[in-house]
């Protein structure tokens, strides 16, 4: 077994007497798609702010590439190589779908303080920007300002700019929401490709695209990884079931 | 530099302070309640005061000066807070800042048109003039003491509105969630506008006291307004409990800064020099405390949210 | 209908022709009027890098106009009573030369915008309104109390500063030179707006958060267009002092401030000749109104709150018919 390219240990944090990431280890490994899944509450959205740096954790060390990140920022992760996707979308509505890329791409360069050359005629931005744009089929869209984009398309660019970064990890923070069937399809289709890129912890509700995807997935209830494992163990684990189901152990 | 000094200057510290506070409680709530950041409220402060003096020229009655102060300043704020205020709470903040800086213009030019651009004065109430001998024979002017004791008192009624009172529940409620209280029955708008005539109405009684030892003239609220925001950035957006101390630090560090720097600064200076320097400096005091609680804690001293 | 390009060439034609005009008919107030306005707007360019493209509401922006008058007003104080300028040990002439001025004007604006930015930047929203204001107010009692310049009476320059193959003291010829100095400011912002810079600036006023998820950090961003932002308008402070041979702690006043937000929101926030057409409008009205009533603030705050009800973006708004940015 490789070594994880990012892993979680004994990561908690509280809010007051609540246990919103109660001692989670978990690891992404070169190659998978990792989900974690759970119901409404369980400390999905906590986990992945500690992981992306937005919330210190109390406890516990975050790793990237056997790094420890735990104490880095945002900023510092994001050029460490984790890719992030927002579950809302997070992109600048007034501008073009190609600014917004391009402002990925500016991102992968490091460097946003160049004063006098315009940025379209900035090749190198351009194409990278191009690049991840056609990867993720927004091609076309590119002089659309982004605050018109049907919700489906934004979910892509929100992929596209983390494309830009050409990250070592990715994070996603439900790609799939509010996606109709087909466009689910069409992005589990994407996700299911770019895992060969960089691997992908997956925070996900739609369960079909989890199972469809997922190498691994990890069950995350009040806070605790109550199991991981491959999507055949998963289905079976009585503790699982109990947690969904209401079944009894 | 003898002990009577250090206590006069450090009860000038506190008069000065706890009439900032009357200002930065009304704007501090309107912020926490509405998220609305009201320059107006400088304007409001100049209203009670000339409400004051034209009211005491008629009956040469303080009391009814104050009186007036209160109404005149809360009644503008209720009809300001109707005609333009609620068409503002989800604006951006520039657009509460460009509406509210052409209210001071239509207030300052409106007063300037009604009163003229001469200075008015109100006087001391013979009752409260004249000095008194405090305990360790400080002497200290009475209406000074009084001023100390009427925004304490403020500042404890304010405390029992808010922490006891059904509406105070409401106003801290609305600061949480609007919608919710709103969905309970509470009548939104009302509260709202009652909230605003409140800070208006204390904004006006501030400017009616200290009127009495300033001169009353157009333009006399919005210095007291900035350090209003100085308190409030020091003592956090929303708490009246940030309102009060971070009042009585700046009331404190500006007086005293005024009078000890210079003196400081002749320990190692040449007179002139030290005088130009320390009250330069002293005049910057305020600010340079404000940049240090910013350094150490963004939101305030009691800010939660930022 | 227009686009904003032969917008901006019309309106920067309107604004030289008007003095051309006023020399013609030799009405040199109607030239001084436009060199107040070519500097008004130069202050208002500055800041709109902060607010339009930073989404900074900066009510202190006087403090770098104040600076860049006290720049050229101490300066050419100690050039016109041949007095050394001690500093820090060192002892520098002062001078009448307006590149050197400007120059001086500008790099101590920065520097000043640079700590007032890096200590109103730990805030956002509001907080950061109440502090610039608040650090304005601290510059305008500190110029009060600065009794080696002028104090609160300010400081008189008998003589206009000098510009090399330019003589400053006809107005027509300053003129120009505060023309051509909007001309290249305006042509900076534009640059900045189109570069790598600009757009990353103008997504950190949007999405913070994403701009960071990228590895950028916005406050970095905002911190540098609030650096040039402040350079700027202190150029224009040196200016200002220039036309009128005086410098004061009015220049520092919070109303100065809050009247350069409301030229560029009179012309359109965060477009670039917003300030220009705003700035033009402003000094028309306070010319005309105040002409009519010394009251005119009153009207001009009536104006003010019927733009923000009802209109807002701005007159360039109003003639693209397109959005610009929001803050």
């Amino acid at each position: 077994m490789s070594d994880p390219i990012l892993a979680t240990h004994s990561l908690s944090r509280s809010f007051g007497a609540l246990k919103a990431t109660d001692n989670v280890s978990i690891d992404l490994r070169a190659g998978e798609i990792h989900a974690i899944i759970g119901p409404n509450g369980a400390g999905k959205s906590t986990l992945i702010q500690q992981i992306s740096g937005v919330l210190a954790p109390d406890q516990g060390r975050i790793e990237l590439l056997g790094e420890d990140i735990t104490r880095l920022s945002t900023v510092t992760r994001a050029r460490a190589g984790l890719g992030r996707t927002f579950q809302i979308s997070a992109l600048a509505m007034e501008d073009t779908v190609f600014e917004n890329a391009m402002l990925g791409a500016l991102g992968a360069r490091g460097n946003p303080w160049s004063f006098w050359r315009a940025a379209k005629r900035d090749t190198a931005l351009s194409e990278t920007a191009l690049a991840a744009l056609e990867q993720v089929g927004l091609a076309e869209a590119r002089d659309m300002r982004t605050a018109d984009l049907s919700h489906g398309q934004r979910r892509q660019l929100e992929v596209a700019v983390a494309l830009t970064l050409a990250p070592r990890a990715f994070l996603m923070d439900e790609p799939m929401a509010g996606l109709g069937a087909s466009g689910s399809k069409q992005m589990t289709g994407f996700l299911d490709g770019l895992r060969a890129e960089a691997p992908i912890l997956l925070v996900e509700h739609d369960m079909d695209a989890v199972f469809a995807l997922a190498d691994r997935i990890s069950v995350l209830v009040y806070g605790q990884i109550i199991a991981t494992g491959t999507v055949d163990d998963i289905r079976k684990d009585a503790a699982v079931r109990a947690a969904y189901l209401g079944e009894d152990l | 530099m003898s002990f009577l000094l250090i206590a006069e200057q450090v009860l000038n510290g506190l008069q000065f302070g706890v009439m900032l506070f009357l200002m930065a409680a009304g704007l501090t709530l309107i912020f926490g309640v509405m998220g609305l950041i009201n320059l107006a409220h400088g304007s409001l402060y100049m209203v009670g005061a000339f409400a004051a003096a034209a009211v005491a020229g008629a009956t040469g009655s303080f009391l009814l000066a104050l009186i007036a102060a209160l109404a005149a300043a809360a009644l503008a704020g209720a009809i300001v807070e109707m005609v333009v205020i609620r068409r503002l709470y989800a604006a951006p903040h520039l657009d509460q800042v460009l509406a509210t800086f052409a209210l001071i213009l239509i207030f300052s030019e409106g007063t300037r048109f009604v009163f003229g651009s001469f200075p008015l004065f109100l006087d001391i109430p013979d009752a409260l003039s004249g000095p008194v001998t405090l305990p360790g024979g400080i002497e200290y002017p009475l209406y000074r003491l009084s001023l100390i004791g009427a925004g304490l008192a403020v500042a404890a009624g304010l405390w029992f509105l808010t922490a006891r009172t059904r509406i105070g529940i409401q106003i801290r409620a609305g600061e949480n969630d609007r919608e919710m209280i709103a969905a309970l029955g509470v009548d939104i708008s009302k509260l709202y506008t009652l909230v605003f005539a409140l800070g208006a109405g204390l904004a006006g009684l501030a400017g009616a006291l200290v009127g009495a030892i300033q001169s009353v003239q157009v333009g006399m609220g919005e210095p007291v307004l900035i350090l209003a925001f100085v308190v409030i950035v020091i003592g956090g957006i929303g708490s009246i409990k940030g309102a009060f101390i971070g009042a009585l630090l700046v009331g404190l560090t500006d007086t005293l800064g005024g009078v000890f720097l210079p003196e400081l600064f002749k320990l190692f200076m040449a007179p002139d020099t030290a005088t130009q320097t320390g009250s330069a400096l002293a005049s910057m005091a305020i600010y340079i405390l404000m940049s240090l609680v910013l350094i150490w804690r963004p939101s305030g001293l009691f800010g939660v949210r930022l | 209908m227009i686009a904003e390009r032969p917008l901006a060439v019309l309106v920067l034609t309107a604004l030289l022709a008007v003095p051309l005009w006023a020399l013609a008919v030799d009405e040199p107030f109607t030239i001084t009027l436009a060199t107040r306005a070519a500097i008004l707007a130069l202050a208002a360019v500055g800041l709109n890098i902060a607010l339009g493209m930073g989404g900074l509401v900066s009510l202190g922006h006087a403090v770098f106009f104040g600076i860049g008058g006290y720049a050229m007003g101490i300066l050419a104080y100690h050039a016109q009573t041949y007095t050394p300028l001690e500093i820090f040990g060192l002892s520098i002439e002062g001078t009448k030369s307006m590149p050197v001025i400007w120059l001086v004007a500008t790099l101590v604006s920065a520097l000043a915008a640079w700590g007032i930015g890096l200590l109103s930047l730990r805030t956002s929203g509001v907080y950061f309104i109440m502090i610039t204001l608040a650090f304005g107010q601290m510059f305008y009692y500190f110029a009060i109390s600065w009794s080696a310049y002028g104090g609160e009476d300010g400081l008189s320059i008998y003589v206009r500063n000098g510009f090399p193959g330019v003589n400053t003291l006809v107005p027509i010829q300053f003129f120009a030179l505060c023309f051509a100095l909007l001309c290249a400011a305006l042509f900076l912002n534009a640059r900045l707006q189109a570069a790598p810079f600009g757009l990353a600036l103008n997504a950190a006023r949007q999405v913070p958060a994403r701009v960071e998820t990228v590895g950028l950090n916005p406050v970095r961003l905002k911190l540098v267009a609030f650096v040039v932002s402040g350079a700027i308008t202190g150029l224009a402070g040196a200016l200002f002092a220039d036309l009128n041979r005086f410098v004061s702690p009015t220049m520092f006043s919070w109303q100065l401030s809050g009247e350069l937000i409301v030229l560029i929101v009179i012309g359109g926030v965060g477009r670039l000749m917003g300030p220009v057409i705003g700035a033009c409008l402003f000094v028309t009205l306070e010319h005309w109104l105040g002409g009519i009533t010394e009251f005119w603030h009153v009207f001009l705050g009536v104006i003010l709150l019927l733009i923000v009800l009802f209109a807002r973006g701005g007159l360039v708004g109003l003639l693209t018919g397109k959005e610009g940015p929001h803050v």
